[in-house]
């Protein structure tokens, strides 16, 4: 085997193994990915209902209602639009009444949510990113809230 | 005045590192030994510099002086004396003095210990490290600087973010920084390496042991993230895909290609571009771990302020950098003479295949981490990539890595012979396929994990062929093969262990198949069977802590009507912060654990509970130890410690008696 064969085989496998691995990239890009929605994006962007999405904003004041088996509804709001979120299942540490939080799951129609997964936040200070960046977007941001 | 010491002391390393980083490489230039001894000496000294700023920052932490801000911010007198201590890292300032402390540690370890490296490859090797640490404590004194003052003082702390109020806290940053930072070693190498223009097998050798300390630690780093994050984030899951956590396993995996393709280019003087290459890559990719987790772009519990001067600065200095490194690589490389040929069936190309499947599984977890960036960046559109991308990427590139493990082992340098391979290893498949399907009898369903399961069996089976091939032979006595065994190199036996660490570790991962949930509502004295156990509630009392109130729930697992053990879980409220924190219940049977999570008590008295059974789950972590236990066994090999060669060739030159 000359060198120049040796290389080939060896540019050969490298572009081989690229090959297979940005189809697996593409692929997994197509199908995998989740987009982020405010509530008002869901009302301005129109997805189609039985999207898979994260809905994130804040958890209305008094909208938690707590059902039987660990079933609980609670309402996401923004600035400007609402929607209603069900759930089942254990809720973070975090899941308050006024704090930020993201919900992912699927879209059953434009004003309501089923979701499989609340997601936990690590503290107080931690507004989920995308929530602040919608709600500054809106003018509804306050850097610094006073703790309560 | 401590404190004053330390910030002065602060100033004075960055003064040095400036010299550090141009006499000794005017002085290699100009071929002038004065100006390129300065270099240890400077490396030395800027270590000691920095350790005294970090003494004085632990100093003003054990004393709750709450003049300086960072202490305000993180810190309270009522907390624990650990986390006074360990609280010196838990915060952005903090952490990133750690970052060069750990820097200018390495410095002062390669200045001590390269007194047999080329005094020119050294003073380069040693100017390089000294723009890294220049760029780092500009960063700090500049836009971080943890002496800053806070006047007049207040009377008490904010206290540190509780969940980071964990031992955790104390072992998990100094071992992955030092596997962070450890890569920085051989990337000064490589810098000097490619300013100096000469580059050789001796040059592999010189940089092993630094890429095996990083790699070693990094891996005990990153095991023990994951098991913290097991254990205190209540959900029982150990890896998330968490774009922090991808930013460390991503120089892990470019520095576990490093230490592959380093060892061809000692043994074979080959690959030698692509070593180099590697090792700019490894350290580019833990500055951008670091970028990305301390400049804000990210918002995790790593992320203790954002602040966008700091991304700026360290977007920056990653820029610079990495910038810089690749752009010396293009201009120098060409430069480099290929060495030493070998088949595409040798070890050579096994361990070809081994980089390339390395490297491009981390180019997967590069595209998954930063695409959402770079698409929010360019279109607003905000994703979020989880765990399904990475296991259809990620786990189809490594499988193949874990069936080339053992083969790559008993193929021969240069020309191997892939059936006599094969051959070798029918011991270890028959052993993966009678494992796998003993395994699937005994717990039945997902056939997911059985496959996993007789696939890590091959791999740590494999890992052994070799060495077991090279001790036995027809007939031997046991002393006999004894002696062999003992006699083998320690690297041998390193490699042996590491490769059989990666398959307990995966045995661990494929048992998670195999787990068991539930979640309810528990009463006192209601019990639930869990797995192979059955689990009771005894009771839900409070308990006073030193700086928090806590809930405990007391549980009784029993295994057939026998308590053989209790656990605790328990929230905990931290008054200061006002938050709540949750810590898990563990009990570990036989390799499995049994892991429980309260939440808050119902008002009709019940309380929800989280139980797991999670079987063979410690292997993970215990996999990840043997890894770094054959890392440091290679270490410890004395036939590859710097200037053996030199000693054996003066040797060599001795007249013949």
């Amino acid at each position: 085997m000359t060198r120049k064969q040796r290389r080939l085989i060896l540019i050969g496998s490298a572009l081989g193994v690229l090959f297979v691995a940005a189809g697996l990239t593409m692929f997994a890009l197509r199908d995998n990915i989740v987009f982020f929605y405010s509530p008002a994006e869901i009302a301005s962007k129109a997805p189609a209902p039985g999207t898979r999405m994260r809905l994130g904003g804040l958890i209305k004041q008094g909208s938690i209602v707590r059902g039987e088996n660990r079933s609980v509804t609670f309402v996401v709001a923004d600035a400007e639009r609402e929607i209603s979120v069900s759930y089942t299942g254990l809720l973070p540490d975090l899941f308050r009444e006024g704090q930020g939080v993201v919900a992912e799951g699927v879209l059953v129609s434009p004003t309501s949510f089923r979701a499989d997964s609340v997601l936990a936040k690590h503290d107080e200070n931690y507004m989920p990113r995308e929530v602040a960046d919608a709600l500054k977007k809106q003018g509804h941001w306050q850097p610094n809230e006073p703790k309560k | 005045m401590i404190v004053e010491t330390g910030h002065y002391a602060l100033v004075l390393a960055l003064a040095l590192a400036l010299v550090q980083a141009t006499l000794p490489l005017w002085g290699s230039r100009k071929n002038d030994p004065a100006l390129m001894a300065m270099a240890p000496s400077a490396a030395i000294i800027q270590f000691i510099l920095v350790a005294i700023a970090f003494g004085a920052l632990t100093w003003a932490y054990l004393t709750s002086d709450f003049s300086l801000a960072n202490v305000v911010q993180n810190s309270h007198s009522q907390k624990p004396l650990i986390y006074k201590l360990s609280g010196v890292w838990g915060n952005h300032e903090g952490s990133m003095l750690l970052w060069v402390l750990i820097l200018a540690f390495f410095g002062a370890l390669v200045a001590v210990g390269g007194r047999r490296t080329p005094q020119n490859l050294l003073a380069t090797t040693l100017a390089v490290q000294g723009w890294i640490s220049g760029a780092f404590l500009l960063f700090i004194l500049l836009t971080s600087n943890p002496f800053a003052r806070m006047l007049p003082p207040p009377a008490e702390g904010n206290d540190l973010n509780p969940i980071l109020q964990d031992p955790g806290l104390a072992i998990h940053p100094p071992l992955l920084y030092l596997g962070y930072v450890g890569f920085s070693i051989t990337f000064s190498f490589a810098a000097a390496a490619l300013i100096n223009g000469r580059i050789d097998a001796q040059w592999a050798r010189y940089v092993r042991p630094w890429t095996l300390i990083a790699w070693i630690f990094l891996t005990l780093g990153i095991a023990m993230g994951s098991y913290w994050a097991y254990y205190t984030l209540g959900w029982g899951g150990f890896w998330f895909w968490d774009p922090v956590e991808n930013a460390s396993l991503m120089p892990w995996l470019a520095g576990t290609a490093l230490l592959h393709s380093a060892t061809v280019m000692e043994k074979r003087d080959a690959l030698k571009i692509w070593t180099i290459f590697l090792a700019i890559l490894a350290f580019s990719l833990s500055l951008l771990g670091t970028f990305l987790v301390r400049s804000g772009v990210l918002t995790s519990v790593h992320a203790f302020a954002t602040d966008p001067q700091r991304g700026v600065f360290i977007l920056a200095i990653l820029v610079f950098f990495i910038g810089g490194s690749l752009a010396l690589f293009a201009l120098r490389g060409p430069l480099l003479k290929a060495g030493g040929i070998f088949a595409p069936v040798s070890r050579e190309g096994a361990l070809v295949l081994n980089n390339l499947l390395l490297t491009t599984s981390c180019a997967t977890v590069f595209v998954g981490t930063l695409y959402p960036l770079a698409l929010e960046a360019l279109t607003g559109d905000k994703i979020s990539v989880g765990p399904p991308f990475f296991n259809y990427t990620f786990v189809p590139l490594f499988v193949p890595i874990f069936l080339a493990m053992p083969l790559g082992q008993v193929l021969a340098w240069k020309r191997g012979d892939l059936l006599g391979a094969a051959q070798r290893l029918v011991v270890a498949l028959i052993v993966a396929i009678c494992g796998g399907l003993i395994l699937a009898a005994m717990q039945g369903e997902p056939v997911i994990s059985a496959v996993f399961a007789g696939l890590s069996l091959f791999v740590i089976v494999g890992a052994f062929v070799e060495i077991w091939g090279r001790i036995s032979g027809g007939g031997l006595s046991p002393s006999v093969m004894f002696a062999r065994a003992t006699g083998l190199p320690w690297s041998a036996w390193g490699t042996a262990i590491a490769h059989a660490g990666v398959g307990v570790s995966l045995l661990g991962l494929a048992a998670t198949g195999w787990g068991v949930e539930k979640i309810l509502a528990m009463r006192p004295g209601d019990h639930v069977a869990v797995g192979p156990y059955e689990v009771t509630l005894d009771k839900v009392e409070p308990r006073p802590g030193p700086n928090y109130d806590e809930t405990v729930a007391h549980m009784t697992i029993r295994s057939g009507g026998n308590a053989i053990s209790t656990i605790e879980p328990s929230r905990k409220f931290y008054r200061a912060r006002q938050m709540t924190t949750t810590d898990a219940g563990l009990r570990t049977f036989s390799l499995g654990q049994i892991y429980a999570v309260v939440t808050e008590q119902n008002s009709n008295g019940e309380i929800d509970v989280r139980l797991y059974w999670k079987p063979y789950v410690a292997l993970i972590w215990i996999g990840a130890i043997i890894m770094a236990l054959g890392g440091a066994i290679s270490l410890a090999d004395r036939r590859l410690r710097v200037g053996v060669a030199r000693r054996a060739r003066q040797a060599a030159m001795q007249p013949a008696e």
